[in-house]
């Protein structure tokens, strides 16, 4: 079959882009649309010039390393699939595909189809965990959990940190990658101690990133490989106005002048 | 060079004990004056970063990916083996020690794999506390599954993504030092050099991936947690991008490395497509729980699997293995499936595959059963495929996954160069010649939450090792032979892509040292391996220059280093006249075509050390058996 590519080149951040054309003639519908760009890329190093710069890793859908838009979608039109597990069956032959970065603030362009996605480890980073060091945890089955939150635990669990929410979303709102994460540990006992600092602390680290608000255009449910569903941001939502109505975040300061004498009560 | 393991004396189950406590340690207050490097970030990387900002030390953390998240850890599937016996099946630390010792073939460390039992326990508690959501039974207890080469059921899972939700938790914890400021992170940095001044491994020169920047990382201990070397075989299960500079580099400047011809061959992976396919996706081996494998009993049968008669089938699994059935171990298991392939009996358009049925279980189990469990692999199956392994069989064919071989390391996981600590899949410490199923994860995050740790910190207590900065002229060598290289890449303008030369290379080592190796292929492979080598370097054509994102430059570095490696991969499984684990001579074999191992003259760990201009030296590590003594590994 015959694919035809429109690639958003762009050598650096600091130089204009432009859609590029490659016309392909030895594509067949058991090869996966990375693979397909591999091949365009081989003939283009071939002839010299540079190849298309685009991220993968795994090409199984689960590193969350690769991700653009293909014809506008994240990921392309597959349902539940990130880019490397998109076959070239799912197009019509002769079909054009336009393929271009995700595009966010909090995303900066390196080259062509890659971009920086590390503002999503910083949001992580705020409180997306269970403070544990290792060595103090106590023997595995004394907690027990009962099986439905464990399931919902791993369905948020399943984000793989690709950014399609963002890129899909009109305000490129980091709300599902933050809310699954938030979602995933406050299902557990092991994540309630620090539930309400984690929801305020992540939250306000997606603001400072740059990632804007959630309106609830559920466009980045839809985008999501893993299906991660819009309940997350609900849960996000609770657990951050909850957090604040307890006043926690904020810092219980005490102001002890030198020199002031303890009195006795 | 005397090879000492630095096994502790005294029984088994107190060598681990007694080793800690000889360990020094170092002083809260003083742990920040130690800078330890640590190269990737994957099950044991990220685990080993963590820990030890954790404990206090001043930890940089170093990888080529864009987050720590990404690690190909992330891709394991189907579990992690612990010794908890929750399913009151008979299990215990013993009998996990034996099952690993068995499953490898006598060709790993009683003293190593006995410690790595023990430790399975700590690692379920540590994962579980960091909230990693295990699959659960109503009642809220943690649920098991069986996996190839055990009898028991000590396989922890979350759904098909076992790796993914472990990687998560040692990531997260990664973060959470990251925010505390004891660990660094230089993401897209790819180590190209490891840096040895006088005598001790002090730190590495590595490569911008984004501004093309050579860089120099100074260290009191460095770390290499950089994975397997299987993508020598170009088609894997591997990720694109997982390669073996770091380690071959470290090899060159010193570390032996042990056992490289040791590569597992997993028998579950979707069969290859055509030319263009770049990678193989694998098939877990949990799926062999429920799954029957089979494949008509008459050659050529071009019938489709529905119109063959039960009668007509041939389950050689459940025929050949009756005790382990469809969960015999990997290595077992794939020699069968290119038996019957071989035999003209493969299934497919190009005949190298089996089917793997699931038509009993559903039937027995209800699809909604089999969805739950396998859903995902099932939905990753049909997406590649185009098939529905609902209605019809799935079609597997062994391929590369896993990699026994790496750095030799002592007990301790230190190198042959001081202060060079490898773990992980990049060491060759406790697998000998096979790994079973669910033991990679374990291993992983033994050595990076509760062994290297404790070593790492001894080392640094002991050695005291002097301040240094990257003005050391071992430094500046590093940096302008690592310049060269590039360098050297970038000026052939040839006529072929790097790409090209590693399917090749690929290829040749998939025919000559796959899943069966003779003499005289590998004697073919080892000449010709030096050809396509020199040809590389007269024809390789990478575009662009060294100062940006340039992946055509990235790739081209790791496939030179692949013609090295392949190299020593055919010498060692040359120099190995015996057949055991994932290594099977065609020489070697009992007379019902099973692997011959000869205990007497190859019960050793094989250790090469690289010498410039000149082959390779081997050392020898005896293996000592006192509480597992080999026999004939059998299945049946």
């Amino acid at each position: 079959m015959r694919i035809a590519l429109e690639v958003w080149r762009q050598r650096s951040p600091e130089e204009p882009g432009r859609f590029v054309r490659y016309e392909t003639a030895e594509a067949s519908p058991d090869m996966s649309l990375l693979e397909l760009l591999d091949v365009v890329n081989e003939d283009l190093v071939r002839k010299g010039e540079e190849p298309i710069a685009f991220d993968s890793d795994c090409r199984e859908g689960i590193c969350g390393t690769c991700g653009f838009m293909v014809n506008g979608l994240a990921h392309g039109p597959l349902k539940g699939a990130a880019a490397c597990q998109v076959y070239l069956r799912n197009f019509r032959d002769g079909e054009t595909l336009f393929l271009e970065p995700f595009r966010a603030k909090a995303f900066p362009l390196i080259k062509d189809l890659v971009i920086n996605r590390s503002a999503l480890d910083r949001i992580i980073a705020a409180g997306g965990y269970v403070s544990v060091n290792t060595g103090n945890a106590p023997e595995a089955n004394t907690s027990t959990i009962p099986k439905d939150f464990a399931e919902e635990a791993m369905d948020a669990a399943a984000c793989i940190a690709c950014g399609a929410c963002i890129a899909a979303c009109p305000n490129a709102s980091a709300a599902l990658f933050t809310g699954a994460k938030i979602t995933h540990l406050g299902k557990l006992p092991q994540g309630q101690p620090e539930r309400g600092r984690r929801a305020l602390r992540m939250v306000r680290a997606a603001a400072a990133e740059g990632f804007g608000h959630c309106t609830f255009a559920g466009e980045c449910e839809t985008a999501c490989p893993k299906s991660i569903p819009l309940q997350v941001i609900t849960q996000m939502n609770r657990d951050y106005l909850a957090a604040r109505l307890r006043g926690e975040g904020r810092a219980p300061t005490r102001h002890i002048e030198p020199g002031t004498p303890k009195r006795r009560r | 060079m005397h090879l000492d393991g630095k096994i502790p004396g005294g029984p088994l189950p107190q060598k681990w004990e007694r080793r800690k406590l000889e360990y020094a340690l170092v002083s809260p207050a003083n742990r920040r004056k130690y800078r330890v490097l640590v190269v990737g970030t994957g099950l044991a990387g990220a685990s080993a970063a963590a820990t030890l900002g954790e404990l206090g030390y001043r930890v940089e953390c170093v990888f080529f990916h864009d987050s720590p998240r990404r690690a190909h850890s992330i891709a394991a599937q189907g579990g992690i083996n612990a010794a908890k016996n929750y399913q009151n099946d008979g299990d215990s630390v013993q009998r996990l020690f034996q099952d690993t010792i068995k499953g490898g073939d006598y060709r790993a460390r009683e003293g190593n794999v006995y410690r790595l039992a023990e430790v399975s326990l700590r690692i379920i508690d540590q994962c579980v506390a960091q909230g990693v959501p295990f699959a659960r039974e109503y009642g809220g207890k943690l649920a098991n599954r069986s996996f190839g080469g055990a009898q028991v059921s000590r396989t922890f899972y979350a759904r098909g993504q076992t790796g993914q939700q472990l990687l998560l938790g040692a990531y997260q914890a990664l973060l959470r030092q990251v925010q505390a400021g004891t660990v660094r992170i230089s993401p897209r940095t790819e180590m190209l050099d490891l840096v040895v001044a006088n005598g001790k491994a002090r730190g590495i020169v590595a490569r911008d991936l984004v501004t093309g920047e050579i860089r120099t990382f100074v260290a009191d201990a460095v770390v290499l947690a950089t994975g397997g070397y299987g993508n020598a075989y170009f088609l894997s299960t591997y990720a694109r991008n997982s390669n073996a500079t770091a380690i071959w580099r470290a090899h060159r400047r010193g570390a032996y490395f042990a056992n490289p011809c040791f590569t597992q061959i997993h028998p579950t992976c979707i069969p290859v497509s055509g030319e263009h396919q770049s990678k193989l996706t694998l098939m877990s081996e949990s799926l062999r729980n429920d799954g029957r494998i089979w494949v008509p009993l008459r050659a050529g049968d071009e019938r489709s699997p529905e119109q063959i008669p039960e009668d007509q089938r041939d389950y050689y699994l459940e025929r050949r293995y009756p005790s382990y059935g469809n969960l015999t171990p990997r290595d077992v298991a794939s020699r069968a499936a290119k038996a019957v392939c071989d035999e003209g009996r493969g299934v497919g358009k190009s005949g190298l595959g089996v089917y793997l049925d699931f038509a009993d279980a559903i039937r027995r189990l209800g699809a909604d059963v089999i969805g739950e469990r396998y859903g995902n692999l099932f939905a990753m199956y049909a997406e590649i495929t185009g098939d529905d392994p609902y209605r019809t069989p799935m079609r597997i064919y062994p391929a590369i996954h896993y990699t026994m071989g790496g750095l030799w390391v002592d007990y301790d996981l230190m190198s042959t160069i001081d202060g060079l600590f490898v773990i992980g899949e990049a060491n060759f410490s406790d697998h000998g010649a096979n790994r079973l199923g669910a033991s990679a994860l374990m291993q992983g995050l033994a050595d990076g939450y509760f062994i290297a740790p404790l070593a790492v910190g001894s080392y640094l207590a002991r050695a005291k090792p002097p301040a240094i900065d990257d003005s050391h002229p071992a430094f500046e060598e590093a940096r302008k032979a690592t310049a060269a290289r590039i360098e050297r890449l970038l000026s052939v303008h040839g006529k072929r892509t790097a790409a090209s030369f590693h399917r090749e290379l690929g290829k040749l080592l998939w025919d000559q040292c796959g899943m069966s190796r003779s003499r005289a292929g590998l004697e073919s492979a080892l000449a010709r391996i030096p050809e396509l080598r020199e040809k590389f370097y007269r024809e390789i054509l990478v575009p662009g220059h060294g100062e940006s994102l340039n992946r055509e430059l990235e790739t081209a570095g790791r496939v030179a280093d692949y013609f090295e490696l392949a190299e020593l991969i055919c010498r060692d499984a040359l120099r190995r006249e015996e057949s055991c684990g994932g290594h099977f001579r065609e020489e070697y074999q009992t007379p019902d075509g099973e692997a011959l191992r000869d205990d007497e003259h190859f019960a050793y760990v094989a250790a090469w050390e690289w010498r410039e201009g000149e082959p390779p030296v081997l050392h020898k590590e005896p293996l000592v058996f006192e509480a597992a003594p080999p026999m004939q590994r059998s299945y049946k």
